[in-house]
């Protein structure tokens, strides 16, 4: 944080991506912008501040969670996941590659929460069909794609991560 | 091209296109994966929210939250004491940092009149909601945000003009003290003889229809970052912009500095739709304050500021009527529409314009007449938002059409049929011009076969029985169809070069714009054809003004055919360069020598070849040596190529609808579309662009509204209230192409991005209308709201 550090602030650690990360928020501090501003965990988009569009959505505990409703003050003692920690090898993982084929994504900015949520629902319904699969997006934004070619590559994932079963 | 104007391909989503044997593509045609993708799915993208400078400064804007209002006094002391704030600015501070105070009128158009552009802040009067008052600069957009809430500015509100048909009384409130008239500008379009036609038609059916659009809302909203150096004078601006060069073009004028020391570098962005097709007040004020302060400076708009202050595409208001004989052949269109500007107008007058020439689209109108009203309101200001008034004129003209097929009791598909310009007939010059003043030339296409394939495809023959089914178990479906045409490639021109550097690797830069389109994949495709190199071995810088000096943007579909001429130009005059200097080195001529992965090789003789990367090399010159003759310095060209005319590129959609009588809730069953964009440079990227487009306008049908009230105070500023489609209201999209190649381009191209929006909201008015035909509801209005939809089944209950 810059400048002058009004008095209401926290002294946290976040564990991000199986790293532990020190940095001082202000109560109000949201997780999106701590992770954005201070951690440079810029993968995590804003679209809309509220809650509705999705793009800031990040595991917690394993759980989805909006990021821009979230203080980051309460992300202490949480395992966070953000969309840098699917692929912390530079090697696209099967969802990320089915993405790439299908051409699910197009200007990548909702792409993030996107794949965040369906990382939580491809691991907990392995065999998610086309309705679990748009039921599971439909707290998700996208302008560019009218979602047709995120449903492919989340039914294409479902058969990848089969094959490796 | 001759060798892309014989033959027609037609093929469905899947497929691929080879249908050019006259030279092999690898990589044209083909569905190649986007080059764009791995780093945003690793999150690795940057957007210009991400850009980060040290010593940087945040900005929030002060807001009216007033339509219309005097400013009487800005209080900026309590803004100061906010722990963080370093300034305010009001237009009286930032005014000795730019030459005008007032933006430029983008696109300057003729007989516009004077003082009709927005401020960069506002001086003394506000005129919308969201008109930026003042700019706060902080150490964090936390204490910018404290900062903007704790200036005080006090208001003496005016009369506000709310709605755009109220500008035509002259005794309407003043939209702002200064206009002459709230009507900004009148004209007619138009051609034939309306008067003698409707005098002599059998019949004549008018409708009352009105549009409402909402915004572009593309996910990323607006943001720039500006930074000056003070020691060399030169600005650097990243700024989520459709347009980098207009905005360099305009900082320049705007702040006094030459182009040359202005670098305007569009990040990855996060999406356009038109939000984005303009130099924004708020850009300015960012790259003056930066300069002021001599320190970075970032504005990142929030949702509720974009639902406020960033551009939409509104209300227009069609009073039409339509001649036709007995079989139900048009004999003349003409009436009267009313646009809502909004309350400054800072690009010209091309969505009325589009809109108002849009209409007789595919069809044959022998007689046209419309008049248009440019009408001003207090709210925020109009310009393109994807489809850029062709989905206003398309919906009249459809609807006019349905009316024609109700009435006469004709299918609707044969109304169509026999008004639509035959293939035989192509290219068809219309007695229209656009705004660049061409003849409106549909200049390929076969419409009516389009037409057949969806038909078929959806099965409209069988369509009946599946409704007579459907009423049996006491559901209402129905099935409706549109055309659309759409201007694509707007010109004056688009920039490329191509450069082969020592290293062999290969650059493109370009002044068109990414912006999601995969416009870097489709560009690498058409340099690596004409190069025969890999899609590995090319990088795209677009929308980087250091990498090019001119170029035009993103906005009217016009990329791939500007830009991807301009491309295949560079690229094959620097294969021509290579082989020049290849045919001395190898003692052979030119003609005989061909380009292969990366070496200019013998034709049949491939170990006789010299690597491109040593003809780079000596082409960068060796001091005190000879370049080789003829071919300059540099194994580079650039390329500004210039359309003489637009590729009309086509639609027609199908999709069946049911409706619940109770609720008024529309749910599509099925959507088909086919699009016949000329020669599809990679298939996979175009069904893409289709899936958007379609979904787009999904939500113009039956979602996006954007409410205000009777002080046009909007009232639906959340994605909670104004509702885009979800993944769960859309079925899968079913898409075709046929591809008929345009002669207006070297690559046989057209424009794609917005031609599947166009026909969206005719198609699905069309559809509720037939599955709620017991009750006689026709559709005048889109978005359907589904409360009005209720009414109008009640009352068609009743009668």
């Amino acid at each position: 944080m810059n400048g002058d550090m009004p008095s209401d602030t926290h002294r946290i650690t976040l564990d991000v991506n199986g790293r532990q990360h020190e940095t001082t928020v202000e109560s109000r501090t949201t997780l999106a912008d701590c992770l954005r501003n201070q951690l440079g965990l810029t993968g995590t988009h804003l679209g809309c501040e509220h809650g509705v569009c999705g793009a800031c959505t990040v595991l917690v505990d394993g759980r989805t969670m909006r990021s821009c409703l979230m203080l980051a003050a309460q992300g202490e003692g949480c395992r966070i996941t953000t969309v840098e920690g699917l692929s912390p090898n530079e090697t696209l993982q099967p969802l990320q590659q089915a993405f790439w084929d299908c051409h699910g994504l197009q200007c990548g900015f909702c792409t993030p929460g996107i794949l965040m949520t369906l990382t939580e629902l491809l691991r907990d319904d392995p065999d998610a069909d086309e309705a679990a699969i748009r039921l599971a997006l439909s707290g998700h934004l996208c302008r560019c794609t009218g979602y047709q070619n995120i449903v492919t590559a989340a039914l294409a994932a479902v058969d990848a991560l089969r094959s490796t079963r | 091209m001759s060798d892309r104007t014989a033959g027609m391909a037609a093929f469905s989503g899947g497929g691929h296109a080879d249908s050019d044997t006259s030279h092999p593509s690898r990589h044209v045609g083909r569905r190649a994966r986007r080059i764009e993708d791995p780093a945003l799915l690793r999150g690795a993208g940057r957007f210009v929210g991400d850009i980060d400078l040290p010593g940087m400064l945040h900005a929030a804007f002060v807001r009216s939250p007033h339509a219309h209002a005097l400013i009487r006094r800005i209080e900026i002391a309590p803004a100061m004491e906010v722990p963080g704030v370093v300034a305010v600015l009001t237009a009286r501070e930032l005014q000795p940092a730019l030459t005008a105070l007032r933006m430029p009128l983008g696109f300057p158009t003729s007989a516009l009149p004077e003082n009709i552009t927005p401020f960069v802040l506002t001086p003394e009067e506000v005129c919308y909601v969201g008109e930026a008052v003042a700019m706060v600069l902080a150490t964090s957009r936390y204490t910018a945000e404290d900062g903007a809430n704790a200036v005080i500015v006090d208001y003496d509100p005016l009369p506000v003009l709310a709605d755009c048909r109220d500008a035509l009384d002259p005794g309407s409130p003043k939209v702002r003290r200064e206009a002459q008239d709230n009507v900004l500008c009148r004209f007619s379009v138009g051609y034939g003889d309306c008067a003698s036609a409707f005098a002599g038609a059998p019949h004549i059916f008018a409708e009352r229809l009105h549009q409402h659009r909402g915004g572009a809302h593309p996910i990323e909203g607006r943001g720039a970052v500006a930074a000056f150096d003070a020691h060399d004078g030169t600005l650097r601006v990243w700024s989520s912009t459709q347009m980098s060069h207009e905005l360099q073009f305009t900082l320049a004028e705007m702040l006094g500095i030459p182009e040359p020391r202005i670098r305007v570098q569009a990040p990855d962005v996060g999406g356009g739709f038109g939000a984005k097709f303009l130099v924004y007040p708020e850009e300015i004020a960012v790259a003056a304050a930066a300069r002021l302060h001599v320190r970075p400076v970032k504005w990142l708009e929030d949702r509720a500021e974009h639902f406020v202050s960033a551009i939409q595409e509104r209300d227009q208001h069609w009073d039409v009527e339509i001649g036709v004989d007995d079989d139900g052949i048009i004999v003349g269109v003409r009436g009267r529409m009313i646009h809502d500007q909004g309350a400054y107008t800072p690009q010209g007058i091309n969505c009325p314009y589009n809109a108002a020439t849009a209409v007789t689209g595919p069809y044959v109108v022998p007689n046209y007449h419309l008049d248009v009203f440019v009408a001003q309101t207090n709210k925020v200001f109009t310009i393109p938002v994807r489809g850029a008034g062709y989905p206003e004129g398309t919906f009249v003209m459809e609807r006019l059409l349905d009316r024609v097929a109700h009435e006469l009791r004709l299918d609707r598909a044969t109304v169509r049929a026999r008004n639509l310009v035959p293939a035989a007939k192509m290219p068809y010059v219309k007695p229209l011009r656009n705004r660049a003043g061409h003849a409106i030339t549909l200049d390929s296409g076969d419409y009516l076969a389009c037409q057949t394939m969806v038909l078929e495809a959806i099965d409209y023959a069988g369509f009946a029985a599946r409704k007579q089914r459907a009423r049996t178990e006491g559901r209402h479906i129905g099935i409706g169809l549109a055309h659309g045409v759409k201007g694509t490639g707007r010109g004056p021109f688009e920039s490329a070069n191509v450069t082969i550097a020592p290293s062999g690797r290969i650059t493109v830069s370009t002044g068109a714009m990414a912006m999601g389109q995969g416009l870097a994949t489709a560009l690498a495709q058409i340099a690596a054809d004409t190069l025969d190199a890999p899609l590995e071995s090319i990088d795209v810088v677009a929308g980087d003004t250091a990498a090019i000096s001119m170029g035009v943007g993103g906005f009217a579909s016009r990329q791939t055919v500007t830009a991807g001429s301009s491309v295949l130009i560079a690229a094959r005059e620097v294969a021509e360069k290579a082989r020049k200097v290849a045919s001395r080195m190898l003692e052979v001529a030119p003609a005989d020598l061909e380009l292969h992965d990366g070496r200019v090789q013998v034709r049949g003789v491939p170990e006789m070849s010299v690597p491109l990367t040593k003809i780079a090399r000596l082409l960068r010159g060796i001091p005190g040596y000879d370049l080789p003759p003829g071919v300059g310095a540099g194994l580079e060209s650039t390329v500004h190529w210039e359309p003489d005319a637009m590729a009309y590129a086509n639609a027609f959609h199908a999709c069946e609808v049911e409706v619940d009588v109770d609720t008024g809730g529309v749910r599509l069953l099925r959507y088909v579309a086919i699009l016949d964009s000329g020669r599809l440079i990679n298939p996979l990227i175009v069904e893409g662009q289709v899936h958007g487009g379609i979904v787009h306008g999904i939500g113009n049908a039956l979602f996006e509204y954007m409410r205000y009230d009777e002080n046009a105070q909007p009232l639906s500023t959340t994605f909670a209230d104004y509702l885009l489609p979800t993944s769960t209201e859309i079925p899968q999209l079913e898409i075709l192409f046929m591809e008929s190649p345009s002669a207006t381009n070297p690559l046989g191209v057209k424009g794609v991005g917005e031609v599947g929006t166009i026909c969206v909201t005719s198609a699905i008015a069309s559809a509720v209308d037939d599955a709620l035909a017991d009750y006689g509801v026709r559709i005048t209005a889109v978005p359907i709201d589904p409360v009005r939809l209720v009414e109008q089944i009640d009352a068609g209950a009743r009668r």
